[in-house]
């Protein structure tokens, strides 16, 4: 029993060491929950996270009077124009549209909206005088917003993973050390485990659009193949952004540590399963720099608005732009060799 | 068999190291080390562990970086040309997982201009019935000779093998010296590590041997022997090596349980020892060997 705890204690002392010394590995395992905390602060901080969201039509939400505006868990947002506020309704952006500045006031709601009903409810219950207006234009249903989402998101983890560990594992067993040795130089490598995971990542992300969307009657209003394009730039970007943590380092623990922080935020601030709308403005800002906000804005314009090529250029170039800048960060420091 | 001959003549050097110096915090692991190496040679670098045999190849190989010196591969510094020419083996080599023996050759193969068909390496290396197998569930000699292949799979006019038998048991360790010599015949270039002096006997042309990051002799083994050693080498269990028996103006050194005394006159060696009374029962007399050679280089044993 002795020998058994002395055993136990010289691997986990041994271990601990090991551990300590890995600082980078360390510094994450304390930097991580600090910032999910803190993220989760931002994002639902403050009195308890409200549960509808509401476009108000006023001049001053301030200022504005309404018997409704005092619900609890409820989020009013200050909206600029009818537009606007009818088409946050029908994209679910919105789960219900009232106008102030009319009398009696009007109201929008998505018919098809399970929390658009219940906040419906609520508002009749509060001013019995509200009379609701009609959501011109197809609305979606709910799940044709969060899809293209979930495919994002599962497509993200499947780049960023697939590569990052994959070139890890090479570099620690030493068969990047045994590649280094033949003609091939460090941008064919990359270039190959780029289009290894592409290709994965595609007909993994194909079979379940196929499938997936059949089961919920997907279909997108815009051009199948401008989503195609969106998805196969998304992509390369998120792929690109993989290499760069795999370039380098040789810990399993600093390596997974940083790409938990990578997909963290990715996987709340872009939008996988609400907007951000009326977060934070730098908050935005922020969600603006990750290639996932841009691969499920441009996919959601497509598939939900119907919006062609030039709507979205300003999203597909930031993509192209950051695989190409990730790609040369990830070349420039790429390390066949364990240090 | 459609390997390329060495265009070469063997007088020419085809690798050429000049004043190798590389450093890590606190240690020369290679201290100015030059030679060159015949085009056609066998080259050994022997040495205990430690030595910086591998340091001193990996640059060789353009793996590491010198601290200082040049390497020249055909007169000119490591190039893509190297790169196309040299074949491989590491000391500690790894595959990539999930595939086979040929999809293994197959992926190397890829990687060159000019080969060999991986089928007849595996027909060279013995591995045929191999060819199906994931690299993973290769025996030690099995996937030493599957990593050889892997070095040949370019037809190298240079082979680098570092400590190639390390680990394998008698049998596979003298297949492997089989095939080296199958690949010898071929007139490549061969560079090797190694601490079994047998190997280098049986397979260089030259040695080096190697001790603390420098070369201490070089030479043809047969010349090496001759000009250190005397003739022949007795050896005595230590014990029976009495103190009296060391007054004797003898030339020996003391090796484990050992002593070894070397001399060019056996007969009045061997009368000297019995006029002191030294017991002769369980005397050995034999030819000096590189292990010996070693040891009277450094006073280091050769194996710890």
């Amino acid at each position: 029993m002795k020998a058994v705890l002395r055993r136990l204690y010289a691997v986990w002392h041994a271990r601990n060491l090991e551990f300590l010394r890995d600082r980078g590995a360390m510094l994450f395992q304390l930097l991580m929950p600090i910032a999910i905390v803190a993220g989760m602060g931002v994002v639902f901080g403050g009195a308890p996270r409200p549960l509808f969201k509401v476009g108000v039509l006023t001049a001053d939400l301030a200022t504005a009077k309404h018997p409704f505006l005092h619900a609890r868990y409820f989020d009013f947002v200050r909206e600029a124009d009818e537009p606007t506020a009818v088409h946050g309704v029908a994209r679910n952006r919105l789960d219900l549209a009232m106008d102030l500045t009319s009398s009696p006031i009007r109201y929008w709601v998505n018919a098809d909206s399970p929390k658009g009903y219940i906040a419906e409810r609520l508002l009749l219950q509060a001013d019995p005088a509200a009379r609701r207006s009609p959501v011109l234009g197809q609305s979606s249903r709910y799940v044709d917003w969060l899809f293209p989402g979930v495919l994002g998101m599962n497509m993200m983890f499947s780049c960023l993973f697939g590569v990052g560990y994959v070139v890890l594992r090479y570099r620690k067993s030493g068969f990047l050390k045994r590649l280094h040795a033949t003609p091939v130089n460090a941008v064919e490598f990359l270039a190959a485990q780029v289009l290894s995971r592409l290709s994965l990542t595609l007909l993994v992300t194909l079979i379940l659009y196929v499938g997936v969307g059949t089961i919920i009657h997907f279909s997108p209003v815009g051009s199948t193949a401008l989503l195609a394009l969106v998805a196969v730039l998304g992509a390369l970007s998120m792929i690109a952004f993989g290499l760069i943590i795999a370039a380098r380092f040789s810990s399993e623990e600093l390596v997974g540590g940083m790409l938990n922080l990578l997909t963290w935020p990715m996987m709340f601030l872009s939008g996988v399963w609400f907007s951000l709308e009326g977060a934070p403005r730098w908050l935005q800002i922020a969600a603006r720099t990750l290639p996932l906000t841009h691969v499920l804005d441009a996919a959601r314009a497509v598939a939900l608005d119907g919006a062609g090529v030039s709507a979205i250029a300003p999203d597909l170039a930031y993509l192209a732009g950051t695989t190409v800048i990730f790609l040369v960060l990830g070349a420039w420091s790429f390390r066949w060799s364990l240090r | 068999m459609s390997w390329r001959l060495n265009e070469l003549p063997t007088s020419e050097a085809i690798l050429q190291v000049r004043d190798l110096v590389k450093e890590y915090p606190g240690v020369r692991a290679v201290d100015g080390v030059s030679f060159s190496v015949r085009a056609g040679h066998c080259f050994g670098l022997l040495g205990p562990n430690g030595a910086g045999k591998t340091t001193a190849v990996e640059i060789m190989e353009g793996i590491l970086a010198p601290t200082s010196g040049e390497v020249l591969y055909r007169g000119a510094p490591l190039g893509p040309r190297f790169r196309q020419e040299a074949g491989i083996l590491f000391q500690k080599t790894a595959l990539q997982d999930f595939l086979t023996v040929r999809q293994t050759l197959g992926l190397f193969r890829g990687l060159y201009e000019h080969g060999t068909d991986p089928d007849e390496l595996l027909r060279v290396c013995a591995l045929e019935k191999l060819a199906r197998r994931d690299n993973r569930k290769l025996s030690g000699g099995q996937q030493q000779r599957l990593l050889l292949a892997v070095a040949l799979v370019n037809d190298p006019a240079i082979l680098f093998l570092d400590e190639p038998t390390t680990g394998l048991d008698p049998q596979a360790r003298r297949n492997f010296w089989d095939l080296v010599q199958t690949v010898k015949a071929r007139r490549k270039t061969i560079i090797l590590t190694t601490h079994y002096m047998e190997e280098a006997e049986l397979l260089c042309d030259e040695i080096a041997i190697m001790d603390g990051g420098r070369i201490i002799a070089q030479g043809a083994p047969r010349a090496l022997l001759r000009q250190h050693f005397a003739d022949v080498l007795l050896e005595l269990p230590r014990q029976e090596f009495t103190a009296q028996a060391r007054e004797l103006p003898l030339k020996f050194i003391e090796a484990g349980e050992r002593v070894e005394i070397t001399t060019n006159d056996l007969d009045s060696t061997l009368r000297a020892l019995m006029d002191r009374h030294v017991p002769l029962n369980n005397l050995r007399i034999r030819p000096p060997n590189l292990e010996d050679l070693f040891l009277e280089l450094t006073g280091k044993e050769l194996r710890p």
